[in-house]
């Protein structure tokens, strides 16, 4: 019989490099994989993982793909690592993404240099105020915030809806349930002729916030503290209350912001089909990174690159989009399956029949 | 000169991402982005059905391609322009939700020509295309309004779109002048697929009464709800009686591969233009699928005689008088739909008791 044993001093060495491990791991079951439907499987990973990193528009696309990812990942790890699970960030980043639209909306044909701050603002606080909900009713009532986190997801969606279909419709849209394209004053700067927009620079600028905060501010290290050691944390002083508020308000501003971004970047628009799982995907990346913002950079570009590559691959190679996601899919499972093997070791019990 | 400039061009790329396989590239390259998955039934996959009828038509003189599950935000103009750039000549992009992204590509692309489906918005390199699903759902409504015995027929709508909307008007509206007594029951998904959410919407139905159900949306659980209840259905996009052997009566099937074929050998011969294609069951864009066994000789040779009728133009789903929903006049007597009135549709016609969500 096969036995889970918890390891007493896991290697910090191999801790670090489980993610590079479930990578590399993740790329020899895609060749097993791509090879049984029939696909040069070596075409196949070099064509998903190699080949955008050497084309600039594809290195251009992964940024703007990673930039959401990126946002909202930095806001969660924050929470998880004080124990605090937001779910919802899909919903917080559709909230903001409307907040935002609205003042974009509000202000067409009137805009000025003022007006994507203001978006951008709006977007934070609406995206904030949502998060917000779960984290009052866990305080006030005990309510689990994995729960009403997740549910409130939908309640968004449907927002967002209403919203597209009725007060926000584009009056010259044909009753179709879109939003107008914003005005230019609406819509982010961007970088040469790609659509690497501003709010891949305000990624990279959080990374490095959140990377201080988390270092060197007592805020990160009462969120270290709150999941490392609860009961030493609550003796230590730290208001667990203000923690959920502090986690849950900072997360859903974050993936609010990712929201407003993706509208006011590369889709120009509020319109049903906004919300694409990002929200979800963080998680995944959340993890892959360590919930260290260094580590989350990274993972969201490699979220990124197999998004990339994977479409790629679908039109060269014909492979099948369950097939991309598949291989999405095994990079969680492998590193969940190897940070199992560094805290316990597997082993042989040799228990006779009862 | 710019021809063998596009050649050289066309060349470098196919050798650069096909390698050496790929040697001959005097062939078209077509290439389809689809919003859905192909799977077995459906709006993507009866696109799917055209991209290989353009195969069978035309062998090794196109090479298509094809990107499904395409989401229609932010990935659109990116899986779109890599198509362009990848040396596509024809690009077709099935979704409603894909224009802005097919736009902004075009534009781009000035030497590539794309297609759109059900939008609105058209360049010099860039058509549309859309089938009058209307005309399908006239027939459908004589055979419900035929068939229902509780008079209580429902609706699974996906988004009030004017597409959606103009289908459960036609539909009631044939079934209205057949059967003063019917009524429309509409549930409204928020959805084009969504299998579970579907299958409550028609089990729902059936607790009001419904012994036909319509949908307008994308999967096939409405139809095996149907069937194991006992009562008919309507399908959608593709004939889906394998899922309802006793409860389709009928399906609004789309057609898309003689349009696609056309298009594609007006490509070759150098006579393709940004056209707006809207096509029903008169160009085959829409067809019947075949009547359930259960219909009455009689019955099935009304509606039957109806879709002739339509596809000989002799016909028109929207004939006056009508009256919108509020009882303000729409069309005078024996006036017929303007084309733009329908396009732009956000409005239930007089006697549907539903309300339009906004």
């Amino acid at each position: 019989m096969l036995r889970l044993e918890p390891r007493i001093r896991p290697s910090a060495l191999v801790e670090l490099a489980t993610p590079a491990i479930a990578v590399l791991a993740t790329i020899l079951a895609g060749l097993v994989l791509f090879a049984a439907l029939g696909k040069d499987p070596v075409e196949a990973v070099r064509i998903i993982f190699l080949d955008p990193l050497f084309d600039p528009y594809s290195r251009s696309e992964i940024l703007i793909k990673s930039c959401p990812l990126i946002l909202i990942a930095l806001g969660l790890s924050f929470g998880f690592r004080a124990g605090i699970w937001n779910i919802g960030a899909e919903g917080q980043y559709v909230m903001g993404a409307l907040a935002g639209g609205t003042v974009a909306l509000a202000f067409h044909g009137a805009g000025g240099p003022w007006l994507l701050p203001l978006m951008a603002l709006a977007g934070a606080i609406g995206g904030c105020a949502y998060a917000l909900i779960p984290a009052f009713l866990k305080v006030r009532f005990n309510a689990n915030e994995i729960l009403v986190s997740l549910m409130l997801v939908y309640v968004a969606g449907l927002f967002l809806v209403a919203m597209v279909s009725g007060p926000l419709r584009n009056p010259q849209g044909f009753a179709f349930p879109e939003s107008r394209i914003f005005d230019e004053a609406a819509r982010l700067p961007t970088f040469g002729d790609t659509r690497v927009h501003i709010g891949i620079a305000v990624a990279l600028l959080a990374v490095f916030v959140a990377h201080v905060v988390l270092h060197r501010h007592v805020f990160g290290y009462a969120v270290r503290l709150s999941g490392a050691a609860p009961r030493a944390a609550a003796f230590a002083g730290i208001d667990r209350n203000r923690m959920i508020y502090a986690c849950l308000g900072l997360s859903g501003a974050l993936a609010g912001l990712a929201g407003l971004f993706e509208v006011a970047g590369p889709i120009g628009q509020l319109q049903t089909s906004l919300p694409v799982g990002y929200g979800f995907t963080a998680i995944i990346v959340a993890f892959l990174g360590r919930l260290s913002p260094i580590g989350i950079l990274f993972a969201g570009l490699v979220m990124g690159l197999t998004y990339i590559g994977g479409e790629t691959a679908q039109f060269l190679l014909r492979l099948p989009a369950a097939a991309i996601s598949v291989f999405q899919g095994m990079l969680l499972f492998f590193l969940l399956a190897f940070d199992l093997l560094t805290r316990y070791r597997i082993t042989r019990t040799r228990s006779g029949p009862a | 000169m710019k021809t063998l400039a596009f050649l050289a061009g066309a060349t470098a790329l196919a050798v650069a991402l096909a390698g050496p396989a790929a040697a001959q590239d005097e062939s078209l390259k077509v290439g389809f982005i689809y919003v859905g998955p192909i799977g077995d039934f459906g709006w993507t996959h009866q696109h799917d059905l055209g991209r290989l009828a353009l195969e069978e038509e035309y062998g090794d003189r196109v090479e298509t391609t094809y990107v499904e599950s395409v989401p229609e935000g932010a990935d659109a103009e990116r899986v779109i322009r890599q198509m362009a750039q990848s040396g596509h000549d024809l690009i077709f992009t099935t979704s409603f939700g894909f224009m802005n992204a097919t736009a902004n590509v075009a534009r781009q692309f000035p030497d590539v020509k794309f297609e759109h489906a059900t939008g609105y918005t058209r360049l010099d390199n860039m058509a549309t295309y859309d089938a009058r699903f209307y005309e399908g759902r006239h027939v459908a409504g004589i055979i419900a309004a035929r068939m229902t015995e509780s008079n209580i027929i429902g609706y699974i709508a996906a988004y009030p779109i004017p597409e959606v909307l103009q289908g459960i008007n036609s539909a009631f509206l044939a079934a209205r002048s057949l059967n003063p007594d019917v009524e429309f029951r509409i549930i409204w998904a928020n959805t084009w697929f969504d299998p579970a959410l579907e299958a409550d919407a028609a089990q729902t139905l059936i607790e009001q009464g419904a012994d036909v159900i319509f949908q307008h949306t994308d999967s096939t659980a409405a139809m095996a709800v149907a069937e194991e209840a006992g009562i008919y259905a309507i399908g959608q996009a593709s004939d889906m009686r394998e899922f309802g052997p006793t409860a389709q009566l009928t399906a609004i099937v789309d057609n898309w591969a003689p349009y696609y074929i056309e298009r594609v050998g007006q490509v070759m011969n150098g006579t393709w233009e940004a056209t707006e294609v809207w096509g029903g069951l008169g160009t085959g864009m829409v067809q019947m699928a075949e009547f359930n066994e259960a219909i009455p000789e009689e019955v099935a040779e009304e509606a039957m005689a109806a879709a002739e009728a339509i596809a000989a133009g002799e016909l028109h789903p929207f004939t006056g008088p009508i009256n919108r929903q509020d009882g303000s006049p729409w069309l005078a007597e024996g006036e017929t739909a303007p084309d733009d009135d329908l396009r732009g549709m956000d409005f239930f016609v007089e006697g549907i008791t539903a309300t339009i969500p906004n």
